[in-house]
């Protein structure tokens, strides 16, 4: 059935500033399957994310990273975008003057103008952000403002789960979704990702907390520790993380 | 001892075209003298230029590199107002044409106006109201570019709004420039909105693309008590156009004043306005927008002189600028010992989309009374990286997400506009403007 992997990450290294943060990283993610990576501050889970979602900043030095086949680095992010790749960002920006619902629209239409179908008419649009901002608890009013202008930081994360529930991606790469979050805002962000699981979906949950994994409860666990990721195991494994801590991890890689 | 100042060609041109002209330029005796009086000033001091405080980042004396001839009115057989130009689509507006710098009825259309507007020819209406001053109904300010509209003033319209009256349609005012040979135009024009009444003024300014003609306006704005109203100004000049407009604005008691001066056309542009509250509790809002490119140049220079109690002043300014153009933005509060529970606030926001672009931000506050609100803030900075990565990750392509952004910032102040079709307008030729840039 996996016959080919929906991602495959191979010995990536990427640095920011010159600072080698990703040294040699290799994952597997196959449709329908939800990863989390846990793992120290400064283990390089958010590199990942970006270098993921192609962020300039990031600069692969080495290794590859195949999405369905394509080579995802040689794509540029709203490419990736298209093909399907979404990141929930740890710390959602404010865009002045933009409403949440053109920049929902905007976003939706360049994806399937990019990948050649037709753009929604506008009661389509308006008919799946109202059936999708229902479902997340979204109020029609946050929608006529500017994104994310004024907003908490449970509306923040809601909003990344609301578009990510509109673009449907293949892959989402969840970065640190629960910062921030107190744990009402917390079942709710959940509740909204859990709805999205699906055996064409696959998804990469980045947490440094195991909290998370209470609420999204992925199917293998990852430790990423000095950009490697360093053991890999089922669910159990964040319990035991959160039991002892990090600390062997660290030791183990260096 | 006296010095003799060296005059530049285009000073030097000056000096000679009102030696010619001045027998002829129409008005009596009074205006004659008063043109007199203007251009020793000017001649006393020749172009404004970097050493003159007001002028320092538009320095006409570099700027403008010679004086074109008086602009002669244009050809009878063209007159008709669908040669204006369809320029405000989709707005019904009365026309008020203003042609090679003097009021031009067969251009205009004007007969379904309100019976409560009234709009006559400048010196026309001068010649009938003999005690009538020039600067009487607003104080006109010491500076060398009004000083050559005052002398060399070519003609215009006075448009008067009666009491009360509730004005449906805007009164378009529309400054054309039809020749095949570059000229100059001294227009002056001056309104009268009379206390309580509400109307809506569109300036627009349009001239041939290859010609590098010169306009030098004026216009003498009184809003009475009460009243309500709304300016826009579009400024579409031909791209090697210099372009000078002085706005002198008297606004009464609890009137409402709103303003916007979107700029995107010519090659040089100094829009000057010097703004008098004369009663308590107005509501005065001033913004504008810039979109420029290539070598223009676009110079916003405000002076809001607060003498009167409790008025409250809002200014937004947005430039966006590309290639190797420059905003300038000068922007003065001054309030008046009397003016006291002054609430003025002053923003200016350039975005700068060119290594070699520049802006030029001048906030100046003099505040006289104790018991006020001031305050001001300036920005100037490229686009956002992270917000980009932030579109772009959502699948917006590289330029559409630019131009999104772009719409945003330049929509702040667009949207302050009341008008709804303006608005609409305005937001599109913005839309237009990134569309051209892509």
């Amino acid at each position: 059935m996996n016959d080919v992997a929906m991602l495959e990450i191979r010995n990536l290294h990427a640095t920011v500033d010159g600072r080698e943060i990703l040294k040699g990283l290799d994952l597997t993610v196959n449709k329908g399957e939800v990863h989390a990576i846990m793992g120290p501050n400064g283990s390089g889970k958010s590199t990942l994310a970006h270098v993921l979602a192609g962020k300039d900043a990031y600069e692969v030095t080495e290794g590859s990273v195949t999405f369905d086949g394509a080579d995802l680095l040689a794509m540029e992010p709203d490419e990736r975008a298209a093909k399907g790749v979404f990141l929930a960002f740890q710390y959602p920006l404010e865009i002045p003057g933009v409403t949440t619902m053109n920049f929902l629209r905007t976003a939706l239409n360049a994806q399937r103008k990019k990948r050649g179908e037709a753009e929604l008419t506008a009661p389509d649009f308006i008919k799946r952000v109202r059936d999708a901002s229902t479902k997340l608890g979204v109020d029609q009013e946050m929608l006529r403002r500017p994104v994310n202008v004024g907003f908490s930081g449970g509306e923040k994360k809601r909003n990344e789960i609301l578009q990510m529930a509109l673009l449907e991606p293949k892959l989402a790469v969840l970065d640190e979704t629960d910062s921030g979050l107190d744990i009402d805002a917390l079942k709710v962000v959940a509740d909204g990702v859990n709805r999205l699981r699906s055996p064409e979906r696959a998804m990469v949950v980045i947490t440094h907390y195991q909290r998370l994994l209470d609420h999204i409860v992925p199917d293998i666990v990852h430790v990423l520790s000095r950009g490697r990721i360093v053991r890999t195991g089922g669910k159990e494994l964040a319990l035991e993380l959160e039991a002892k801590g990090y600390a062997g991890y660290q030791d183990e890689a260096a | 001892m006296t010095v003799l100042p060296i005059r530049t060609a285009a000073e030097t041109a000056l000096v000679e075209e009102f030696a010619a002209a001045k027998a002829r330029l129409p008005g009596g005796r009074e205006i004659a003298a008063r043109r007199e009086a203007a251009f020793r000033r000017f001649e006393a001091s020749g172009l404004p230029n970097r050493r003159v405080e007001e002028w320092k980042y538009t320095d006409l004396r570099a700027l403008m590199r010679d004086a074109k001839p008086l602009a002669t009115p244009p050809a009878a057989r063209a007159l008709q107002p669908q040669a204006v130009g369809d320029v405000l689509p989709g707005i019904e507006a009365d026309q008020v044409a203003i042609i090679n710098g003097v009021y031009a009825p067969g251009w205009s259309d004007v007969s379904a106006a309100d019976p409560n507007v009234t709009i006559t020819e400048l010196f026309a209406w001068l010649a009938a109201h003999e005690d009538f001053r020039l600067d009487q109904a607003v104080s006109e300010p010491i500076d060398l570019a009004l000083a050559l509209n005052s002398a060399f003033m070519t003609g215009g319209a006075v448009v008067q709004v009666k009491k009360g009256a509730r004005v449906a349609k805007p009164i378009h005012i529309a400054y054309r420039f039809v020749a095949d040979a570059p000229a100059a135009m001294y227009p002056r024009t001056l309104v009268f909105v009379e206390p309580g009444a509400q109307v809506t003024f569109i300036e627009t300014f349009h001239g041939p693309a290859g010609l590098d003609y010169q306009v030098n306006g004026a216009l003498a704005l009184v809003v009475g008590d009460g009243a309500k109203v709304e300016r826009i100004k579009i400024g579409d000049e031909g791209a090697a156009a210099l372009h000078i407009a002085t706005v002198m604005a008297s606004i009464g008691a609890k009137a409402d004043y709103r303003e916007f001066t979107f700029t995107s056309g010519g090659a040089v542009t100094r829009n000057q306005l010097f703004l008098r509250s004369a009663g308590d509790a107005a509501k005065i809002r001033i913004a504008g927008a810039n979109l420029l490119k290539d070598r223009q140049h676009v110079d916003s220079t405000l002076v809001l002189d607060h003498a009167a109690r409790g008025c409250e002043s809002r200014e937004v300014f947005k430039s966006v600028l590309d290639g190797e153009s420059r905003g300038v933005f000068q922007g003065k509060i001054v309030v008046r010992p009397q003016a006291q529970k002054t609430d003025g606030k002053m923003m200016t926001q350039a975005l700068l989309l060119s290594e070699k672009a520049e802006a030029d931000n001048k906030p100046e506050l003099e505040i006289f009374a104790d018991d006020v609100q001031c305050g001001h803030g300036a920005t100037s900075g490229r686009l956002d990286e992270n917000l980009l990565f932030y579109l772009k990750a959502r699948g917006i392509p590289a330029k559409e997400a630019e131009a999104l952004l772009i719409q945003a910032f330049v929509g702040e102040a667009v949207d302050g506009i009341a008008h709804e079709g303006v608005r609409d307008l305005l937001s599109a030729r913005v839309a237009a403007w990134l569309e051209a840039r892509q």
